[in-house]
């Protein structure tokens, strides 16, 4: 059976911070309203029955496709840093993680 | 009265350029100029090359022609291209801030065939941001217009290839298809395109949205040109582990291939395609078409699909949840915007794609985040693969009886700039046509059928088993025949 979901302000502000977007309160006030719309949309597959079938996760008529697992020449360091908006000699600059 | 460059097909351009009668610098000439005159009103591109860049390319190519060195099947034909496909050098930026500034070190598959085949890039094209959207008013570089009534939408994601081709600003145009991303603004501004075969093109260097869903699709104003267009793209390519590694056939012929199709294809309407939000002219204007085939011999069953109904919102989880896993990557480190705030990675990574995504991409990315977590993972993502398992049995069952299933491709016609944007699922629903198609993973084609009120367009959809692009080119060009309406531009 299906539980009743809704969207909350507190279900908000963690798919926030497990998505890292930061949301203003007008964002936080707009989602609301529009994902809770979006998920009744949804739970409109609730009522196909799927029981002993299998998901599919592609169509790409293929499986395992697999290659030798051969060394191959790599973009140039310069062009790999060209768009990184911070860098310092040959790495990205990051912000602090610790 | 002889008719301007740009009212010239790919096709005849081609052939002009390759029997000496047009040089590749008048041709080139003529398009910047024809894009100088009307993409004030019209919004179709987001980076345009360097004119002067352009036409030294073009400059290079005559020589190469008179030289008697010319090699290629597109040798000297401009092209648009959606600026969601990576071109090294070119400025490539999904139409969303966040890549406002990226410009590729390499080119996608796709571009480097387009330039083996001696084709011009003009420039990228407009887009829905990420290509989330159906109208092309989500792009960060404002909407595109469409050129049959400037204050309608054009469709999308890739109305700007399509608003290009409607305007006589290229011949010729690439866009990629999620979930109706080409066919929807083909229908919109009566031109051609076609989503391809799940795995018949490389996506190699297409900027990811939903990658289980997605494929770059050829668009032109006539079934010839966007069949000659996927001769070029549709190879098979080791850096895409998608990409199928079969024969592809010569498309450009099976749209010679016209003789006792009515013998040979079996075609049938889906019932539940003309029915639930689909407006009466456009139902009317398509069954017209239809009309059309059955005079000329054809066999036409109408049948039911049920299921077809859960195929909307089992493509939205879908592609949600995979959109919030690819977008992912945009932490602003490597490439793309970056907010410029000091703290920890947390904080800079939030406040980056705060400021660096537009409103529909954060809903969409929110929304997949919340099908994907946990708890919620089984109800809905898992479930709506598995709908998806029953839709492509289904689908499969009906191509067993039948090798062409037609529906309208959109269920209205262009509707006004505006007017669904601020309702998101009002935008979605406009997709309920064409999603079944990449569900599916087969092949979908949308050509003119004709217009309401004399200038909005109404497309046709055509949808085959997998790898059947072939016939759906048969039976484009016949329909094509039937109407009349090809190599459509409008007068701006």
């Amino acid at each position: 059976m299906r539980r009743k979901i809704v969207i909350t302000e507190k279900l908000i502000e963690h798919l926030s911070w497990l998505a890292r977007i930061r949301l203003t309160e007008e964002e936080k006030r707009d989602f609301i309203k529009d994902l809770n719309r979006v998920l009744e949309f949804f739970n409109e597959i609730d009522e196909v029955n799927v029981k002993n079938i299998e998901p599919t996760t592609h169509t790409a008529l293929l499986t395992n496709v697999l290659r030798d697992d051969v060394p191959r020449e790599s973009l140039p360091l310069e062009k790999v840093l060209r768009n990184a908006s911070e860098k310092e000699k040959e790495y990205f600059k990051a912000p602090k993680i610790l | 009265m002889p008719k301007h460059i740009y009212e010239l097909e790919a096709l005849e351009l081609i052939k002009n350029i390759k029997e000496g009668n047009l040089r590749v610098y008048e041709v080139v000439e003529e398009f910047l100029e024809r894009i100088e005159k009307v993409e004030t009103k019209i919004n179709a591109f987001i980076t345009l090359r360097d004119r002067e860049e352009i036409l030294r390319e073009a400059k290079e190519k005559d020589e190469i022609l008179r030289q008697g060195q010319a090699k290629g099947i597109l040798f000297g034909l401009p092209i648009a291209v959606k600026d969601n496909i990576s071109t090294e050098n070119i400025r490539t930026t999904c139409g969303s801030k966040m890549l406002y500034n990226y410009v590729p070190p390499y080119d996608a598959t796709v571009i480097k065939l387009l330039k083996r085949e001696g084709a011009i890039i003009l420039g990228k094209t407009n887009m829905d941001e990420f290509a989330m959207g159906s109208s092309t008013e989500t792009s960060f570089f404002g909407p595109t217009r469409n050129p049959w009534d400037l204050s309608r939408v054009p469709g999308g994601s890739s109305g700007g290839s399509a608003a290009a081709l409607a305007s006589g600003e290229a011949p010729l145009a690439l866009g990629s298809d999620t979930g109706g991303s080409v066919r929807a603004p083909a229908s919109f501004t009566a031109t051609v395109g076609l989503k391809p075969t799940y795995g018949l093109v490389s996506r190699y260097g297409l900027i990811a949205y939903a990658n289980s869903l997605e494929q770059i699709g050829p668009m032109g104003r006539s079934v010839q040109d966007t069949a000659l267009l996927l001769n070029v793209i549709a190879k098979y390519d080791p850096n895409d582990a998608t990409s199928l590694n079969v024969k592809r056939p010569n498309y450009l012929a099976s749209t010679y291939n016209v003789n006792d199709l009515h013998r040979k294809v079996r075609v049938a309407l889906v019932k539940e395609m003309f029915e639930e939000g689909v407006s009466k002219d456009v139902a009317l204007i398509v069954k017209n078409v239809v009309n059309k085939l059955v005079s000329e011999g054809f066999l036409v069953d109408e049948i039911s699909i049920p299921i077809i109904k859960y195929a909307l919102p089992a493509y939205y989880i879908i592609a949600m949840s995979e959109a919030s896993s690819n977008l992912a990557r945009y932490d602003g480190i490597r490439y793309g915007f970056r907010a410029k705030i000091s703290g920890d990675w947390n904080e800079v990574f939030s406040e980056t794609r705060k400021e660096g995504f537009g409103k529909e991409v954060k809903r969409r990315i929110i929304m997949g985040t919340f099908t994907l977590s946990a708890g919620y993972f089984d109800q809905y993502y898992l479930k709506a693969l598995k709908v998806r398992t029953l839709i492509i049995r289904e689908f499969k069952n009906a191509f067993r009886k039948y090798n062409i299933l037609i529906s309208p491709t959109m269920p209205t016609p262009p509707f006004k700039i505006g007017e669904k944007i601020k309702d998101p699922l009002a935008m979605y629903m406009s997709d309920v046509e064409t999603v079944v198609a990449n569900i599916v993973g087969i092949p979908a084609i949308s050509l003119p059928a004709g217009f309401v009120s004399d200038n909005l367009p109404v497309g046709i959809q055509l949808m085959a088993d997998h790898l059947r692009e072939d016939l759906l080119f048969s039976i484009a060009a016949f329909i094509e025949k039937l109407t009349g309406l090809r190599n459509l531009i409008a007068k701006i």
